[in-house]
């Protein structure tokens, strides 16, 4: 029986507790560098570290690593806040654009600060969408611009004043030393200086982004992998209801 | 070699339009230089640092003469007039332009042919130091050997030079081949090329002369530790197409990608900018021996790989008559393609064979750029260690040139250097297990395979027949490679193209094809 309030890795029976680790350490290969590796495992809070494999990187040692948890989890007590909205096809989206809003959405996207990345604004966007489901462009009563990759706050924020946008995506697949926090913040900044805050439904996107860190960064929903176009536009068009912004 | 039964008139009338459509465009280069073009002939003659506010001397003396509606003559002759009437040498007449002592532009203009003999004979220098850096990876190659084809391609981008180098000589003592160091994001949109070594950069490294000669340095003494020669590579594209391409033949870098539509498309440069540019850059680096790498890869993370393959082969006819004109040997081309369809679709591996065996027997002496798969890699490192594996699988039974190293952590990422020993040991497995497999089969008449390359071909032979009518321009309008529309006037870079006077010469051009500029 699974205890929900103290909840461990399951590994070929329950409770064992067993995670794989990988990782290298800046040491030269050798017994020295294999204890390293588990006395770092240890202090992670694991018991019984086993070094299964281990590599010589010339100055370097590569560990793939199998320990036992010690800790557990209250998985009865976890919270975690998600985007609420029922989810609609493409046809019902449509549907719901003409029957309660009667006007075409514009909808501005890009991926934006250094990142080059358009993998995830174009599943979103692009007419052929991604694994089956199409994309925003494709959409009868949106008008979808995706002005790819690497685009400055700046630019998008005059965009979205130009075309009078209803929503704006933002994606960040790819950063380096989280920079995409900083430059998710001053685009809501900036939307806020110019004050187009409250009239735009504003949206961001990739695979380190959760619900909560987008409500965090003043963002109104954030959508991380697996999200499709109709996850994203069934938020859209029920919050311009619920927000009277129709 | 013909697996595939392709038809050989097709193949012929697809060469012969791309050929149309470079001549076409060529008419239209040689009419025009840019100041990136300027800036670089200043380079080969010997300019370089920055003035005290940071400024790249190239750029000031080729603003100086721009300013005075100078530039048509070309860079070659003001600097040649300066010599000869001053006696100064080139760094000397732009460091006094830098402090505001002299408008390069006033000096009394001197006997036309003195002032073209004056330049040739410096331009010679340079060459001259090109030709031996030529020969000595040659010699580096004849004595420490090289790794087998498909050479193992890994990038590094951590930002730091210094860290950069650590992590090449790690990957090269894996069994790295080709180090590339990624650029950091936006360089390709200056208008100028930073100085001196850099350790910041956002997903990459600043390419800079410094930065080059420091890893050359790095790699050559790997490269003499593990017996190897390791190829260094970046990129040439962007507005300084041509000024990395000098940086690069100076510092003996082995490879450049360098694109002829690339930065039109994916990082929107004015097209004129950049097929005026493209052409310099590919005569650099066809005379300093340079592999120059296409990017037709980049078509299929925009577009669909399944639907867009023909647009792939075009492309590679059209970079192929691009690179031939500016004197590349096929050798030295380096076409770019990419292991990219969805994984999930039946018989997608077979696709991806007919496509990888298409290019190899359409441009039998090219050394191909086989790319591994980006767009569905999903961050499942196991599962992508796999795609990895049937792309490693593709490309040996297919005798690609140059295998990119898919990453198991691609599209998490930049690689971690676990990340880059894991791919070196899958790619070095596969190569090693199935060698000659591509030598051992046949594909069936009709089969699948056969099928879907002859299908592309058609594609791709239709596609480039209408290019032909309709001008390279006009496609790139209408957006007919990687789903992409650009304006003729749009983008940037316009204002920094400039019309030829009748007096206009560049003597590299002179000296590196051969022909009359």
């Amino acid at each position: 029986m699974v205890d929900l309030a103290k909840i461990k890795p399951y590994g070929d029976t329950l409770n064992d507790g067993i995670i794989q680790l990988s990782f290298t350490l800046p040491v030269p290969y050798g017994d020295e560098a294999v204890e390293a590796a588990c006395q770092l495992v240890k202090k992670m809070g694991l018991e019984n570290p086993c070094v299964v494999y281990s590599k010589d990187l010339t100055g370097y040692s590569y560990f793939i690593v199998y320990a036992k948890a010690t800790q557990t989890v209250d998985y009865m007590k976890i919270e975690v806040p998600k985007v609420c909205v029922n989810i609609m096809s493409k046809e019902e989206i449509e549907g719901y654009i003409n029957d309660n809003i009667k006007r075409d959405l514009v909808i501005v996207g890009a991926c934006t600060g250094t990142d080059a990345h358009t993998v995830g604004i174009d599943a979103i966007m692009n007419m052929k969408g991604y694994a089956g489901h199409y994309g925003l462009e494709r959409y009868k009563g949106i008008d979808a611009y995706n002005l790819g990759s690497q685009v400055l706050n700046e630019e998008l924020v005059a965009k979205v004043i130009e075309l009078n946008a209803d929503a704006i995506l933002v994606s960040q697949v790819v950063t380096q030393r989280d920079v995409h926090i900083p430059n998710l913040t001053q685009l809501v900044e900036l939307l806020e200086a110019e004050n187009i805050r409250d009239r735009v439904i504003l949206i961001c996107g990739g695979p380190r982004i959760s619900h909560e860190l987008a409500k965090e960064l003043g963002y109104d929903a954030g959508f991380g992998v697996g999200s499709f176009a109709e996850d994203v536009a069934s938020f859209i068009v029920t919050e311009i209801v619920n927000r009277k912004l129709v | 070699m013909n697996k595939l039964n392709l038809d050989s008139k097709l193949i012929d009338s697809s060469r012969d339009a791309a050929k149309k459509i470079a001549d076409e465009v060529q008419n239209f280069i040689d009419k025009h230089t840019t100041t990136s073009i300027e800036r670089t002939i200043a380079r080969l003659l010997g300019v370089d640092g920055i003035d005290k506010i940071g400024k790249p001397l190239p750029n000031v003396l080729v603003d100086n003469v721009r300013r005075s509606g100078g530039l048509g003559r070309g860079i070659a002759f003001w600097i040649g007039n300066a010599i000869v009437q001053t006696g100064d040498t080139p760094q000397e007449i732009v460091e006094q332009i830098s402090r505001g002592e002299l408008d390069i532009t006033h000096i009394q203009i001197a006997n036309e042919d003195r002032i073209r003999k004056t330049v040739l004979d410096m331009a010679k220098k340079t060459v001259a130091k090109i030709s031996e850096n030529r020969r000595k990876r040659e010699e580096f190659i004849a004595t420490l050997g090289e790794g087998k084809q498909p050479y193992l391609y890994v990038i590094v981008a951590t930002g730091n030079i210094y860290e950069d180098m650590e992590q090449a000589k790690s990957a090269a003592r894996q069994g790295a081949d080709i180090i590339a160091v990624i650029r950091t994001t936006g360089q390709s949109l200056l208008d100028y090329v930073p100085y001196g070594p850099t350790t910041e950069g956002f997903g990459g490294t600043y390419a800079t002369q410094e930065n080059f000669r420091i890893m050359r340095k790095a790699l050559d003494e790997v490269g003499g530790e593990i017996g190897r020669y390791i190829r260094l590579c970046n990129y040439c594209s962007g507005l300084c197409m041509p000024e990395i391409a000098a940086m690069g033949a100076i510092e003996r870098l082995d490879m450049m990608l360098n694109d002829a539509l690339y930065g039109i498309l994916f990082r929107d440069i004015n097209m004129q900018r950049t097929l005026i540019d493209q052409y310099f850059s590919r005569v650099i680096n066809g005379f300093a021996g340079i592999i120059i790498n296409t990017g037709e890869d980049n078509y299929l993370t925009t577009d669909d790989a399944v639907e867009a393959a023909h647009t792939v082969l075009a492309s590679q006819f059209i970079n192929e008559q691009f690179a031939l004109k500016a004197g590349i040997p096929e050798e030295q081309i380096g076409l770019g393609h990419a292991f990219e369809m969805d994984p999930s679709i039946e018989n997608g591996f077979l696709m991806e064979l007919a496509q990888a065996q298409m290019a190899r027997e359409i441009f039998p002496n090219a050394l191909l750029k086989y790319m591994p798969p980006t767009k569905y890699m999903t961050g499942n490192i196991f599962k992508g260690h796999l795609q990895d594996a049937m792309f490693n699988l593709a490309s040996i039974m297919t005798h690609q040139g140059i295998q990119l190293l898919g990453m198991p952590t691609e599209a998490i990422h930049t690689p971690h250097l676990q990340d880059r020993y894991l791919s070196i040991e899958n790619a070095e497995y596969i190569f090693n297990n199935a060698r000659n497999l591509g030598d051992e089969i046949t594909f069936r008449k009709d089969g699948m395979i056969q099928t879907r390359a002859q299908e592309v071909l058609k594609k791709a032979e239709e596609l480039l027949n209408q290019i032909e009518k309709e001008g390279i321009f006009k496609t790139i309008e209408e957006g007919k490679f990687g789903g992409i529309k650009r304006a003729r006037t749009g983008g940037k870079g316009l204002d920094g193209v400039i019309k030829k006077d009748s007096g206009y010469f560049n003597p590299f051009i002179q000296l590196m094809v051969g022909g009359e500029d």
